[in-house]
This record gives structure tokens, C-alpha cells and sequence, in this order.
């Protein structure tokens, strides 16, 4: 085993699970609001706290030998499998824990102010911590199979804050169709490595660790399954698993839905970590997608389709947080993009800044909706940016940071990745991407002029949210103006020491002009399209396209009607109507009962209850037998 | 100590029955001393199952705890026992089951109280002494005394269809198993032949000879009956009308012990008496265990009735195990042991579960709940667990289960393993449908708004179904510990050594890569 | 007196009293007709007996004697709770055990 022993690591998950037990189970008899909550934060600060004791001690490591590893407990052995309940912390965990206990915390506290008064406050927070702890697992897994277990475990938690207020049909709905969709991905991603473990235990490999994975995966290389090489397969299987979790298409559709939750939530779960779990997994498999050109090729040609596809949507809607639900998909797709290149650095650097301010973003729109009364659609708000000083100022930093623009956050990473799209040399997928890049900074610039500029739309007289909520967005706001510069120096070449960024193509400077110009542009014609006047011809003039736009697609509705009423009618009409209950049940057995007791109607005529006859047949029975006898 | 220790098999199976016998010693008024009765008899047996599993050596693949005493020694029939880790783990889930379905009859059951509780231990009898039997005469008056307690729960303290569904039940057993005990006759005759002497000892007619085509035969009664038994698809049809008949306890007996039945047969019976058959059998069992999976789970999607729904999620699950056991692989075989095991829990825990709703509302029908979250808060989080457990979300137990018969079998049957992986998608729909329309909402019907949270009598048997679930979903390692060396002795007896995987015994195998290229 | 006659008249005797049981309806009638091929077969047994000059035939028909007269008990009481419930002896009347 390589890597250092380092018992440390445990003590990062622990303090979620411990917060999610204490919550859920006496929070709301002994905690009360004040203790649950905080109790809460608390726990996610200390797993921040042991992530970066953990990261400090790998820093002390020489760069390549950066690994940390605990095993806590043998979980599973059977036949010649032997999963290990163990963690490990090398720098790409080390920047997902990081991200993730960092956010959490900021969110946790955040959703003190925001959740206040609510009565499941303490199941929320018990929720919350339990999505971190699951969270943790996923990206501290040491095997597929521990990873898995987090993979679905942030899905269970996704689908309970989803439906957190489950009074409402629609929201236990929207619950429902995530993790339904996240299951369909991740059964795929279930076959995959099935594939996988077969595929290396015919080979004499039974171990399933990342370690043993990596180190055998080339006895893959130039084996086929169904005509296609095997690593190929399985990155696609696999790849699909994360096109569920990561909102990517075909299985985007669950994540505009999941904005029925608490916004705290969807900042959190359906913006900064547990829908970029996707990207995370593709660089943690980075060895099987070595092998697997082709397999990378249709995570690229997805991640620029979703981008563009997303952004597209996001661009016509009117609920704020369906925008940002949107421009989250979009966002993902960019770090697809990168990994489809295999700059897997460059996808977490954006995955990264992403969390920052598509958080912080989020967190605005939650201290609008709060400010608002929980109101959500963008032409009834308007003109909040007096009434919404600081949300408005942070909003702004947000904004700028998704455009684009310089020195922001957004800027460094999206440039990056578009980069290494451009050198991978399909001109139209670049073009795609910038075009993203540019429909990016329209919308953000629409959702900002429609909120806070502008004249009142509405009689609400809006309220400033607490302290509680602006401090925690002032620090993300903080990471959202520097993440980028300090990504770009420091985080590439932590988590990619052997490449250095400069060297990715000379025209680094051209590109990056090109976008920044097409984020300016994107920025000026979302505050010129926000005047109303134009904004209402444009409408007339496009309504159709508008129109198909504005219902995603239809593909909600597409997949109704083609896969999920044919399913649900071969359930009720072939399955259970004509085989179970009209065929098996009706026709064989019940009507070998049935046969049964015609025949014996029938036979039951000749018991005429004539006692006479009954001697007289008796009598012609007799002679009978004599006469055969003698 | 010691001389419990020698006859522990016999205690743990006759201690029922003789507390079945007590309790008709007691005025029939006494209800309160009946069911207390009957559950200290329950309980007892379970102290002592409890020394068996802790007295139990993982690490002997022989047959423990055995007894031998002849019974009528002219015909070859002996009064032998013995356990290994898979009847272990099934007596074990019999005596933790049996005790938890007692509690939960205690209101439910107003009518013929003292006659329920005796049929309930006379049945725990009749499955301790099939898990325990190694006397194929022995066996088969076990399996066939336990209809007759199952054929009264059902017939007398079921629903409105209790008559129709018990004769279901008992006819279809009856069919398997009468052709099943010709097969016996047969084998017993041939042992004769054979050896010159007359036995019913399962090692024996283990040892007997056959031809293939007879092997075939042979096999394909006992594959029937234990198929009725399972229940495999498409001889699955009566186990909807049971479980929706049945009383409570007896949908949780069923489901959780007499389903383990029929798998245990193909395990204990089956497939060692006839290995060669079995093996070109196996792959039509995996077809039916994938078809029933994907089947029941699209039909139980469809069920507007709660229990319903839940018996034929239990036709998923057993598909499912099926498919491990027809795998002959030990990781497969392991995980479906475990898995019957975790249907046992999970199901048995979810019929509890309808069971309270109907105690309540006296309706079992989905579309008459909703919204039952805000009264029922402890409640619908145990409901919640179970839920997850059944549909197998990993750091429960029904995900360990199904990851190793899933990545187990997928080396044996790699199609029809991706196939059963759709039951993964498939469970969550219906489970998940049925949950949210049950227990989020609002609150549709006046009624439910007053229901009262889990009383501590439901908290007292629900919270160590809780418990396992748990323990087994983030701590299996003891219990696949205890039935690794059974099931390599299952696996051993039926692959012949060329046809083994070359990944078992970690040798590379040259002309495999090179198949594998090609 | 030859064998075979006593055997042809135990024969015409049984045809007879058969030949009543199948054609009379009452009951009572019946019962008696009963007895009559009862000792129809006695009355070939005791042919046997003087043939073979062996007892055991004999035995026989002592216990014939016996079961007749204990089934004419039971059949009398039984008649007479017939005729008591149902209020008729005609046998064509009483078909109770029509399926």
C-alpha cells in the first residue's frame, strides 16, 4: 500500500454524521433552533478545521508523493471481494474537501438566518450535515465502490431538502424526479463498474482500490467489449452515472425542478458541490479515461452541448432561481469541457471558482426571496438595489466573477478551460464554448438589471436580510473577487504538478481578449435587451422560438411520452393487466381451478341422490365383475 | 451448559411447539397472560438461537451442532440435525423475526387470540426444523407441517379474501411439493439399489448416482417446488393474495422466513443432490430471477395497495437472490445468503409498517394516506429507513447484499446481471412513488390528521429491525464471515475445476486474455 | 338333497330378494329385502359347509348373523328417524345425497 497511514482523516467525516445524529435525533426536544443550528455550522467548521490539518501535513509532502491514507474497518469481503471502509487524501481531495467543508460552513450559517422560525429547522440542519457527511465520503472514498456510497448517499440528501417542504405535491415531486434520474444515471454507473471489476478480476486483479485500479488499468488497454475498447465502455458507462449526478444532458432534467428546495440548499447541494461530484469522479478515474480517447470525446461534445444548451434556457427564464439552475448546468458543462480534454486541473479550477460565486449567487437570490417574501419571478421585482444595498454590491461581485470579466474569478478559470478547448483543435466546439461565454454574461446581466435596477415592479416593500446571511455571502463574494488569481497560481499546480499553465497555446493572450470582449458584449446586451420596451418587441418578434425555449425544449415532455407512459402502461396493461393478473393468475392457475370444479359439475349429475340407483349400478357393477371373472 | 450446548438444535425447534402446547393450557380469557406467554416462549427461543450463533465456529465448513438418533431406523429415517453458516443465519432470522411479529399482533388480534399465538409458535417450529433438518424425511415433514399453521393465519385472521388466498397458498405448495416428494421416493429407492441399505440422510442421497437425464428430471421437481416457494417467476401468483390476506404477522413470517425456503432448498437440496443438472439449470434460473426482477418491479409500480405493492417488490427481491445462487460464484452466493437475510428485514419491517397504517385507518390503499409526515414525524423516518433499505441505498444493508450478488453474478451471467441492475431504477420508482404519495403532501383525507405517532410497543419492535439494517448495511463483515465456508462448499460442489474462473484463484489465464482481445 | 340344488336355490333366492330391492320403494321393504340376500349367502355358505364338512363356513355365518341383526337395529332406528324428519319412507322421495 502506498501512501502514508494517517489516522487524522476519520476525523473529517465525523463531525457531520455526529451533527446529523444529534439534530435528527434530539435536536427538536433538546437543541431548539439556536443549538441545532449552530450545532450544526459547528460540526461542518471542524471537519473544515481537520480537512485543513490534513492539507497542511500533505503540503509537507514532496509534490509527488502527496498521499494520505485511512483505513478504518474491513466493510466488505466475500468471494474475492475485499472493499476496504478507507479514505484517502491526495490533492484532489484535499481541494474537494476543502471546497466542500469550506461552502457548507458558509451555507450552514447562512441558512441559520434564512431558515429561522421554520419548524423542521432542526431536520434541515440534520439534513445538511448528513449531505456534507455523504459528501466527504464521496470525495474522500478510497474505492469506487466507498465512493458510491457517497455518490448515492448526497442524492438521498439532495431528494430529502428537495422535498424539505414536503407539504407541497410539487416539491416531494421534484424530490422524487431527482433522485429517480440520478438513479437512472447511476445505474449505469453501477454497470460500469461492474465491467470494470470483471473485466480486472479475469485478469487475476481483485483489489478495487483507486491505487490498484490505476496501477492495473493497462491490462484494459486493446480489450473489447461489444466491438468497442473496453476502457471506452466503461468511461461511457461511467460518464453516464455522472451526466445524472451532474445534471448534464440527457439527464439534466431533474435540476431546474430541484429549485423547489430551500435556497440555502440549492446553493449548497445543486450549485457548488454535489452536482460538480460528476467532474470530480472523471478526474478521480482519470487513469481508465488515459486509456479512453474516444470515451473523453463524448464527454467534451456533451459537456459544450449542455453548456450551450443550458445557457440557451437560462437566457429566457423569469424565476431567479431557475436562471441560476440553468447557468449551473451551463457552468458544469464547462467543466465536462475541460475534462473532455483532459485538463481534469483546469475542470476542478472551475469547479472551484464555480462553487464560489454560483454560491454566492445563489445565496443573493435566497436573500432576495427572503427580502422579498418569497418571491421569485424577476418581472415582479425591480429597482431592489436601494432598498438591498449590500445584497446588491455582492450580487455585483457575482456577476462580474460568472461573465467573465477580469480579475474575477470566473474569468480565470472559464478562459482556462476555453483554452485548452481551443488547442484541442475542433474549432466549432470552441466557438460553441465561447458562445456559452457570451449568452453567460447576457443572462446573469438580465437577472441583475431585472432584480435591483429598473423601476419597482411590485408593491413589497423589500427588507435588508441580517447579518446572519450578508457576512457569509461577503465571504464568498471575498473568494469570488480573488479565487481566480489565487487558483491560477497556486491550485494548478498543486493539483497538476507536472504541467505548467503556460505552455497550453501560444495565442493565450489573442484567446484571451476574444473572451473578455464577448463577455462585455454579453454584459452590454443583457442591460440593453432588459429595457422593457425592447425587451417585449423582441418577445412578439420570436414568440415561437421563445416559446419552445422557455419550456426547456420540451424535453420534460418528450420523455413523458416516450419513455415513462410507455413504461408505466406496460407495467399496467401488459405486466400486471394481461400477464399477472389476466394470463398467470387468470387463465392458468385460476382457471386450473376453474377447470377443476366445471368437472366436477359435470361429474356431479350422476349422483342423483336415488338411492335405487345408486344399488342398481352397484348391481350391473357386479355382474359385470363376475362375468370377468368367470 | 453442556447439556444444552449438545441438544441446542432440538431446544430451539421444540421449545415453540411445546409453548404452542402450553398456551392451550390457558383460560381463553387471559389474553393478557396469552401474549405474554407467547411472547417469553419467542424470546426464550431466541436467547438460545443466540448461544448457536455465538457457539457457531466460521471457520468449520461442517455441518454443527449435529444430532443423529435413529427414529425408524428400518426405513432409513433418523431424527438428524446440523446447521451451517447459511441455516445459521436463517435460524437466526427465524427467532429475531418471530418474537417482533408476536409484539406486533398484540392489538391487531382481538378474535381467537389463544389460537393465533399457538399457530405462530408451532409454525416457528416447523421453519427452525427446515432450516436445521439434514434428514430429507425429516425435512420434508417440517415443510409440509408448516403449511398447516401458515394455512390457519391466513385462512382465519386474514382479510376478506382470507379463504380464496389460504387455499391459493396451500394448493400451490402442495403441487411442488407432492412432485417433490416423488423425486425423494425416487432417490431414496435408487439409494437402496445402490448401497443395499435404506436412508434418508442428505449426505447419502447426495452420494447417489444418477445419469444425466435422470439427474434432470430429478432436479426439475425439487427446482419447482422450491421455485412455488421462492416464489419464482411465473409461478409467483399466490404470494400477492397471501400477503394481502394475511394478518400482519403472518405476512411478515411469510415474507420474511417461508420465501428463504425456497432459496434455502436450491442451496441445501437442489443443486448438491444433483449438481451436474443444476448446473445446466442455472442458467434458466438466472432468467427467471432477472425476469421476476424486472417484472415484479414494473408490476408492483402498478398496485394501488400497499401490501400488494410490497409482495411483489418481495418477487424483485428474490429474482435477485436467485440470480446470486445461480451464479456459483462465492461472492454472488455470499450476497444472496445476505440478501435473504436483508428481505427478511426490510420486507418484514415494511409489512410491520403497512401493518400500523392499517391498525389505524383500516385501509391498506395508497391514494387513502398523504401527508402523513406531519402526524406521523417518527413514523415516517422510520418508514424512511425501511424504504431506503429496500430499494438498496448503500450504507443500508440491502445495498451490500445487492452489490455482491450485482458485481458477483455479472462474472458468471454478465448480460443478465446489467439486466437486474434496471431493478435498481425500477425500486426507487415505485418505492419512492408509494412513500411520497403516503407520506409527503398535504394532508387529503380529514381522518389522517389525528393519527397518532408510533406508540412505544411499534417503537419496541421496529427499532431492532432499525438497528440491523444499519449494522448490517456498515458492518456485513461478521455476517459473511459466518457463511463463507458454506458457501464454498456450495460453490466447490457443483464447479467442476476447469470451469472455474481463472480471476478466483488470482492465475493468469492466457487463452482468456486472448479471447478477451479478439 | 344334492349340493348344486341347495346352491340354485341360495342363487334364485338372492336374484329374488336383489330383484326386490332394486324395484320396491319403501323403505321398510327394502331393509327387508336386505336381510333376505343376507341369508341368501348364508344359505350357500351352509351348502359349502356340508360339502366341505369343515366348521369354518359355519363361523361365517354365525357372524353374518350377527352383523344382520346389528345392522337391522341400526337401519330400523334409522328409518324411523327418516320417517320422523322427513315424514315419508318412499325412497324416491328422499335424495338428500343428490350432488
Amino acid at each position: 500500500m502506498t501512501g502514508n497511514f494517517y489516522p487524522l482523516l476519520k476525523w473529517i467525516i465525523l463531525p457531520p454524521l455526529a451533527g446529523f445524529v444529534l439534530n435528527g435525533g434530539i435536536g427538536k426536544r433538546f437543541l431548539g433552533e439556536k443549538g441545532g443550528g449552530w450545532l450544526g455550522a459547528a460540526a461542518i467548521l471542524l471537519a473544515f478545521i481537520f480537512s485543513f490539518l490534513c492539507f497542511s501535513d500533505l503540503l509537507n509532502l514532496p509534490a509527488g508523493h502527496r498521499l494520505l491514507r485511512d483505513t478504518l474497518f474491513n466493510w466488505i469481503s466475500a468471494g474475492s471481494f475485499s472493499i476496504d471502509f478507507a479514505l484517502r487524501f491526495d490533492p484532489l481531495s484535499a481541494v474537494m474537501a476543502l471546497v466542500v467543508t469550506g461552502v457548507s460552513f458558509l451555507i450552514h450559517v447562512y441558512s441559520i438566518g434564512y431558515m429561522r422560525g421554520d419548524k423542521g429547522f432542526n431536520r434541515y440542519f440534520s439534513y445538511l450535515n448528513l449531505f456534507v457527511f455523504f459528501m466527504l465520503i464521496l470525495v474522500l472514498a478510497d474505492n469506487p465502490i466507498l465512493m458510491f456510497v457517497g455518490w448515492e448517499g448526497v442524492g438521498l440528501c439532495s431528494y430529502l431538502l428537495i422535498g424539505f417542504w414536503y407539504e407541497d405535491e410539487k416539491n416531494a415531486a421534484a424530490g422524487k424526479k431527482a433522485f429517480i434520474t440520478n438513479r437512472v444515471g447511476d445505474a449505469g454507473f453501477l454497470i460500469g463498474l461492474m465491467l470494470l471489476s470483471y473485466l480486472l478480476a479475469r485478469q487475476g486483479v481483485s483489489g478495487l482500490d483507486f491505487e490498484t485500479l490505476a496501477l492495473n488499468i493497462n491490462l484494459l488497454d486493446g480489450g473489447t467489449v461489444l466491438g468497442f475498447g473496453a476502457p471506452t465502455v466503461i468511461g461511457l458507462l461511467l460518464f453516464f452515472g455522472a451526466t445524472g449526478k451532474s445534471a448534464q444532458f440527457p439527464l439534466y432534467i431533474w435540476l431546474p425542478d430541484a429549485m423547489a428546495g430551500p435556497t440555502p440548499v440549492s446553493a449548497l447541494i445543486h450549485a457548488a458541490t454535489m452536482v460538480t461530484a460528476g467532474v470530480y469522479m472523471l478526474a478521480r478515474m482519470s487513469f481508465l479515461y488515459a486509456l479512453a480517447p474516444r470515451a473523453l470525446e463524448v464527454v467534451l461534445v456533451t459537456g459544450v452541448f449542455t453548456a450551450l444548451l443550458g445557457a440557451v434556457i437560462a437566457a429566457l427564464q423569469s424565476d431567479i432561481k431557475k436562471v441560476l439552475a440553468y447557468s449551473t448546468i451551463s457552468q458544469i458543462g464547462y467543466m465536462f469541457m475541460a475534462a473532455g480534454t483532459g485538463a481534469y486541473a483546469a475542470g476542478i479550477f472551475h469547479l472551484t471558482t464555480h462553487a464560489f460565486f454560483k454560491a454566492l449567487l445563489f445565496l443573493a437570490a435566497g436573500s432576495v426571496i427572503h427580502g422579498m417574501a418569497g418571491e421569485q419571478e424577476m418581472f415582479r421585482m425591480g429597482g431592489l438595489s436601494k432598498e438591498m444595498r449590500f445584497t446588491f454590491a455582492l450580487t455585483a461581485v457575482g456577476w462580474l466573477a460568472i461573465s467573465g470579466i477580469p480579475p474575477l474569478a470566473g474569468f480565470y478559470s472559464k478562459d482556462l478551460v476555453l483554452e485548452h478547448v481551443y488547442a484541442h483543435g475542433v474549432p466549432v466546439l470552441w466557438y460553441a464554448g465561447l458562445a456559452t461565454a457570451g449568452l453567460t454574461a447576457y443572462y446573469v446581466t438580465r437577472l441583475l438589471a431585472l432584480t435591483f435596477l429598473g423601476g419597482k415592479n411590485s408593491e413589497t416593500h423589500a427588507h435588508e436580510s441580517p447579518l446572519l446571511m450578508t457576512i457569509p455571502m461577503a465571504a464568498l463574494a471575498a473568494l469570488a473577487l480573488t479565487g481566480g488569481w489565487l487558483g491560477s497560481k497556486y491550485l494548478l499546480a498543486f493539483l497538476d504538478p507536472a504541467s505548467a499553465r503556460a505552455e497550453i497555446s501560444p495565442e493565450a493572450f489573442r484567446l484571451t481578449m476574444i473572451s473578455v470582449i464577448t463577455a462585455l458584449a454579453g454584459v452590454a446586451s443583457g442591460f440593453f435587451f432588459a429595457i422593457p420596451a425592447i425587451s417585449d418587441a423582441l418577445a412578439r418578434r420570436l414568440s415561437i422560438a421563445r416559446e419552445v425555449v422557455y419550456n426547456k425544449f420540451y424535453v420534460d415532455e418528450i420523455y413523458a411520452f416516450a419513455v415513462i407512459r410507455p413504461l408505466k402502461r406496460l407495467a399496467d396493461k401488459v405486466c400486471f393487466g394481461f400477464l399477472d393478473a389476466g394470463l398467470i393468475d387468470g387463465l392458468l392457475v385460476n382457471g386450473a381451478a376453474r377447470l377443476t370444479y366445471r368437472t366436477g359439475a359435470v361429474l356431479r349429475n350422476l349422483q342423483t341422490g336415488n338411492a335405487q340407483g345408486y344399488a342398481l349400478t352397484f348391481t350391473g357393477g357386479l355382474i359385470l365383475l363376475l362375468y370377468w371373472i368367470m | 451448559m453442556q447439556f444444552i450446548d449438545a441438544n441446542l438444535l432440538t431446544i430451539i425447534i421444540t421449545l415453540p411447539l411445546a409453548g404452542a402446547l402450553a398456551l392451550l393450557f390457558v383460560p381463553k380469557e387471559k389474553t393478557g397472560l396469552i401474549k405474554n406467554l407467547a411472547l417469553g416462549i419467542s424470546a426464550a427461543a431466541l436467547l438460545f438461537s443466540l448461544r448457536l450463533y455465538f457457539a457457531f465456529d466460521a471457520a468449520d465448513a461442517a455441518m454443527q451442532f449435529a444430532v443423529n438418533k435413529p427414529w425408524l431406523p428400518d426405513w432409513g429415517i433418523n431424527y438428524r440435525l446440523g446447521v451451517d453458516g447459511i441455516s445459521l443465519l436463517m435460524l437466526m432470522l427465524t427467532a429475531f423475526l418471530t418474537p417482533l411479529a408476536i409484539l406486533a399482533s398484540f392489538n391487531s388480534i382481538q378474535e381467537h387470540q389463544k389460537a393465533f399465538y399457538a399457530s405462530l409458535l408451532a409454525l416457528q417450529t416447523g421453519m427452525m426444523g427446515v432450516f436445521a433438518a439434514m434428514d430429507v424425511f425429516l425435512f420434508y415433514v417440517f415443510w409440509e407441517a408448516m403449511l398447516i399453521p401458515m394455512y390457519f393465519l391466513i385462512g382465519v385472521w386474514g382479510g376478506h379474501r382470507r379463504v380464496y388466498a389460504a387455499l391459493k397458498f396451500f394448493i400451490y405448495t402442495m403441487l411442488g411439493s407432492v412432485l417433490m416428494l416423488a423425486a425423494i421416493i425416487f432417490v431414496y429407492l435408487a439409494h437402496k439399489a445402490q448401497f443395499g441399505t435404506y436412508s434418508f440422510a442428505l449426505a447419502d442421497f447426495c452420494g447417489t448416482a444418477f445419469p444425466l437425464k435422470t439427474q434432470l428430471w430429478l432436479c426439475a421437481t425439487f427446482a419447482l417446488a422450491f421455485a412455488i416457494k421462492v416464489p419464482l417467476f411465473p409461478f409467483h401468483t399466490w404470494l400477492p393474495d397471501a400477503h394481502v390476506e394475511a394478518p400482519t404477522a403472518g405476512s411478515v413470517i411469510l415474507a420474511g422466513v417461508l420465501l428463504k425456503m425456497g432459496v434455502y432448498g436450491y442451496l441445501r437440496f437442489a443443486v448438491p443432490m444433483f449438481p451436474a443438472a443444476a448446473q445446466s439449470f442455472a442458467p434458466w434460473l438466472a432468467l427467471l430471477g432477472v425476469i421476476g426482477v424486472v417484472y415484479g418491479s414494473l408490476v408492483a409500480w402498478s398496485q394501488p395497495d400497499m401490501k400488494k405493492m410490497v409482495a411483489y417488490s418481495s418477487v424483485a427481491h428474490m429474482g435477485l437472490i436467485v440470480l446470486g445462487i445461480a451464479a456459483f460464484e462465492p461472492a454472488a452466493v455470499s450476497g444472496a445468503v445476505l440478501q435473504m437475510v436483508n428481505h427478511g428485514l426490510s420486507t418484514g419491517a415494511l409489512f410491520l409498517i403497512v401493518g400500523i397504517l392499517y391498525e389505524r385507518r383500516h385501509t391498506r390503499m395508497i391514494e387513502d394516506y398523504g401527508g402523513l409526515a406531519k402526524a406521523m414525524p417518527g413514523f415516517s423516518a422510520v418508514f424512511m429507513i425501511v424504504m431506503l433499505s429496500s430499494i438498496g441505498l448503500p450504507g443500508l444493508n440491502g445495498f451490500v447484499g445487492e452489490f455482491l450478488v450485482l458485481f458477483g453474478s455479472f462474472r458468471t451471467y454478465p448480460w443478465l446481471s446489467a439486466a437486474a441492475v434496471s431493478g435498481v431504477i425500477l425500486s426507487a420508482v415505485y418505492m419512492l412513488g408509494m412513500y411520497q404519495r403516503v407520506v409527503f403532501g398535504p394532508v387529503t383525507h380529514e381522518e389522517n390528521k389525528r393519527l397518532p405517532d408510533l406508540n412505544a410497543r411499534e417503537w419496541a419492535y421496529m427499532l431492532p429491525l432499525l438497528a440491523f439494517i444499519i449494522l448490517i448495511g456498515i458492518y456485513p463483515a461478521p455476517f459473511l464471515r459466518k457463511i463463507d465456508a458454506a458457501v464454498r462448499t456450495y460453490v466447490t460442489a457443483v464447479q467442476k475445476p476447469e470451469s472455474a474462473l481463472a480471476g478466483e484463484r488470482g492465475s493468469h489465464k492466457p487463452q482468456a486474455t486472448n479471447k478477451e482481445r479478439r | 338333497m344334492p349340493f348344486e340344488h341347495l346352491l340354485v336355490l341360495s342363487f334364485i333366492l338372492f336374484a329374488l330378494a336383489a330383484a326386490g330391492f332394486l324395484t320396491h320403494k319403501n323403505t321398510i321393504v327394502l331393509l327387508m329385502f336386505a336381510e333376505l340376500m343376507l341369508n341368501a349367502a348364508n344359505l350357500a355358505l351352509a351348502a359349502f359347509a356340508k360339502l366341505s364338512g369343515s366348521p369354518e363356513p359355519q363361523i361365517f355365518i354365525l357372524m353374518i348373523f350377527a352383523v344382520a341383526a346389528a345392522e337391522a337395529g341400526v337401519g330400523l332406528a334409522l328409518i324411523i328417524l327418516l320417517a320422523r324428519n322427513l315424514k315419508t319412507l318412499d325412497i324416491d322421495e328422499i335424495r338428500n345425497l343428490k350432488g
